[in-house]
């Protein structure tokens, strides 16, 4: 993104987000003061279901794992210009890919079994984003309708196969059998209890370190490796990409690829990790909350991963305030959630102008009184 | 978290009943609304409050039932079949808690699994549709393609060719995701689309989804058949009768037999017999169902309880 006038990065990186937040938050508190509760209850309900125990904790950890995956798909397609809407059907692919090692070789060793996970979800995802970048870079179908389309086509064949042939027989919920042991995502409160340190049980596991790594990679593929070099380049100026010898196509099909790769992670945390079994619909919305994600962390690893646990925590604390207010009920979370993914991600530039307008002021004001 | 346990709630004595509704909501004027009423009904009845949970992601399922057994719920309700995997694990994490789960079958000491014979109403409904039809073709929307929902279809499909074995029967189903249960305006399209290749019945299974196939009945002056709760007041004159399934009995019995220490687990299963399903005849389309009608339906209800009458059930594959 060019600008004419930048902020200083703490003010780009630090306070922007912050201002943004506030106002969404002071927002959501206006509506929760007209259904009669009292929005600083509802605040503190929510922040404490979400960070104020460990069990709140490792659920939103566990939200924030599918949202740091998913965020980081958007965000490699971002840096090229592209806009993947796909990153919901890619996950769906990809954890069917996933999913499908672990029924085969549930029995096997995890050491065998995870990493084989790993790479059927990477290849799923990478899939089934690899058809609308072909699309895109030879017959130039454009990559946001080609993408929401596989939203669908990946739908209709999770659920074909889910109804129709790996549903576990005799039982009314299209769902497959349960993974074997061996295919089993360990558990973050196992692995701390193993270590001494007592930890209360959530879903949050280890694809949660991987989404850590997964964001350190994204940042040196795209910040120190020369493909990442010519994506950012095609993205900045396609036209000035052509002049230096970057060919759009190889552009086009190499992010999308990774993209998707990403977003298969997704069946790591949700299926490994936490439901054990193929069901209808796991991604639930995941790869759209990306979106948010990734425009909110600027399409940068390390703001992705603070806006992914952001979400997560209104994920989780939404449902607490659910839970302990009942005429908050699911879809006032949902208007909450919005109005932050509005004020953060679509108009997160608004107050941009404002503050530049307002450091300004306050630098020469400051010059001047030193001076 | 248990600092936020709420005081009223535990002041209301031991019995702590609680429901979990799953995605389309306790409003969707269909199945979830059905067992909605069910413990509205128990709360003023007996002045008992209960505990309620709206899901919006599969994690939350088995979040909120932990969370509803760690406060010292006795019962929980899980509504829908998607529940089943959530109860499981939970109902073995807390074996002092009852379950008692609506679609779909948990063999643990502590569950109870309450399911229908949907395919017994459908097929009184496929017969009214067949018999209330000119010209020989009725339609059939489902909501997503899963089981359940064939087993709806087959019924419906019995039913009409018992009364017409040359009817012509439409069948769509809404979509392949959940929100498949929440698009009238889909359901609409849908039952324009069979109303105009010549259906004049269309009888949903879709959940909230359906109220758009009622409302496209409704417009081009043709007829439709409502799901699980009684619709017949939706669109009065429209709507020829509805498949009502008895989610309410189930979650009132539930919470009441748990009160009063009678609660069984294992499994139950509701047809006509047991009036857990049945068509429904009210003021509201007495105008389009005649009495001849009723008539037959009646006869072949009576068939299907006496046994004389076998209606085949979908089998998952």
């Amino acid at each position: 993104m060019s600008r004419s006038s930048a902020l200083p990065r703490w003010a780009e990186w630090g306070l922007l987000p912050l201002i943004n937040l506030g106002v969404a938050l002071a927002l959501a508190g206006g509506v929760v003061a007209v259904l009669g509760e009292s929005p600083w209850v509802a605040v503190k309900l929510l922040v404490a279901g979400a960070f104020g125990s460990q069990e709140g904790i490792g659920y939103t950890l566990y939200y924030a794992t599918n949202f740091i995956f998913t965020g980081l798909a958007v965000a490699v397609a971002y840096q090229a210009g592209l806009f993947n809407i796909g990153v919901e059907g890619q996950a769906y692919v990809g954890g069917l890919g996933v999913g499908l090692v672990a029924l085969e070789w549930g029995e096997a060793h995890p050491l065998l079994v995870l990493p084989l996970a790993m790479l059927a979800g990477a290849l799923g995802g990478a899939a089934w984003a690899w058809l609308p970048a072909w699309l895109q870079a030879r017959r130039g179908s454009h990559i946001v309708i080609t993408t929401i389309m596989f939203n669908f086509l990946a739908s209709a064949l999770v659920t074909y196969l889910l109804v129709n042939v790996l549903i576990k027989p005799g039982q009314q919920s299209p769902e497959t059998r349960e993974f074997g042991p061996g295919a089993m995502m360990p558990a973050m409160h196992e692995v701390l209890g193993a270590g001494g340190i007592a930890f209360a049980a959530s879903p949050w596991n280890i694809a949660f370190g991987l989404a850590l790594m997964a964001a350190v990679a994204v940042w040196v593929l795209i910040w120190r490796t020369r493909w990442g070099y010519a994506w950012r380049v095609a993205g900045e100026n396609p036209t000035a990409a052509i002049y230096a010898g970057i060919a759009p196509a190889r552009v086009i099909i190499g992010s999308m690829v990774i993209s998707g790769a990403l977003a298969g992670g997704l069946g790591l945390n949700e299926l490994l990790g936490s439901q054990h079994r193929i069901l209808i619909d796991f991604p639930g919305g995941a790869g759209f909350v990306g979106i948010a994600v990734a425009l909110m962390g600027r399409n940068h690893p390390a703001g992705i991963v603070a806006a992914a646990v952001l979400f997560g925590g209104l994920y989780q604390g939404g449902a607490q305030l659910s839970f302990d207010l009942p005429r908050i009920n699911r879809d006032m979370v949902v208007v909450i959630q919005g109005l932050v993914i509005l004020i953060c991600g679509a108009l997160g530039d608004i107050f941009h102008a404002p503050l530049l307008a307002m450091l300004h002021f306050w630098g020469r004001a400051r010059r001047s009184a030193t001076g | 978290m248990l600092a936020f346990v709420s005081p009223a709630l535990r002041a209301a004595g031991d019995f702590l009943p609680a429901i979990v509704f799953d995605f389309g909501g306790k409003f969707d004027r269909s199945f979830n609304q059905s067992a909605s009423e069910g413990a509205e009904r128990f709360k003023k009845e007996t002045g008992v409050a209960y505990r309620e949970f709206e899901i919006t992601n599969a994690a939350q399922r088995e979040q909120a039932m932990a969370q509803l057994a760690k406060r010292g719920a006795t019962i929980i309700v899980a509504v829908g079949f998607t529940q089943a995997s959530a109860v499981e694990k939970v109902a073995k994490q807390f074996p002092q808690v009852k379950f008692t789960i609506v679609d779909a079958v948990v063999d643990l000491p502590n569950v109870q699994s309450v399911n229908f014979r949907e395919q017994e109403s459908s097929y009184l409904c496929g017969m009214a549709a067949a018999l209330a039809s000119k010209t020989g073709k009725v339609g059939f929307v489902g909501g997503m393609d899963i089981p359940l929902i064939r087993k709806f279809a087959l019924g419906y499909l019995e039913g009409a060719r018992r009364v017409n074995p040359q009817v012509e029967v439409f069948q769509n189903m809404t979509g392949t995701t959940p929100a498949a249960w929440g698009d009238p305006t889909k359901g609409a399209e849908l039952a324009r689309s069979q109303f105009g290749r010549g259906a004049d019945v269309v009888f949903h299974a879709a959940g909230a989804t359906g109220l758009g196939v009622m409302q496209a009945a409704k417009d081009l002056g043709k007829l439709s058949i409502g799901c699980d709760s009684n619709q017949n007041y939706l669109q009065p004159g429209s709507v020829l009768t509805s498949a009502v399934k008895r989610v309410d009995v189930a979650v009132y019995t539930a919470f009441k037999s748990a009160r009063e220490g009678k609660w069984r687990a294992g499994p139950i299963v509701l047809g006509l017999a047991e009036q857990g399903v049945d068509y429904a005849l009210d003021e509201h389309n007495r105008s389009v169902m005649s009495a001849k009608m009723a008539e037959a339906l009646n006869a072949a209800k009576s068939d299907i309880i006496s046994g004389k009458l076998k209606v085949a059930e979908y089998r998952t594959p």
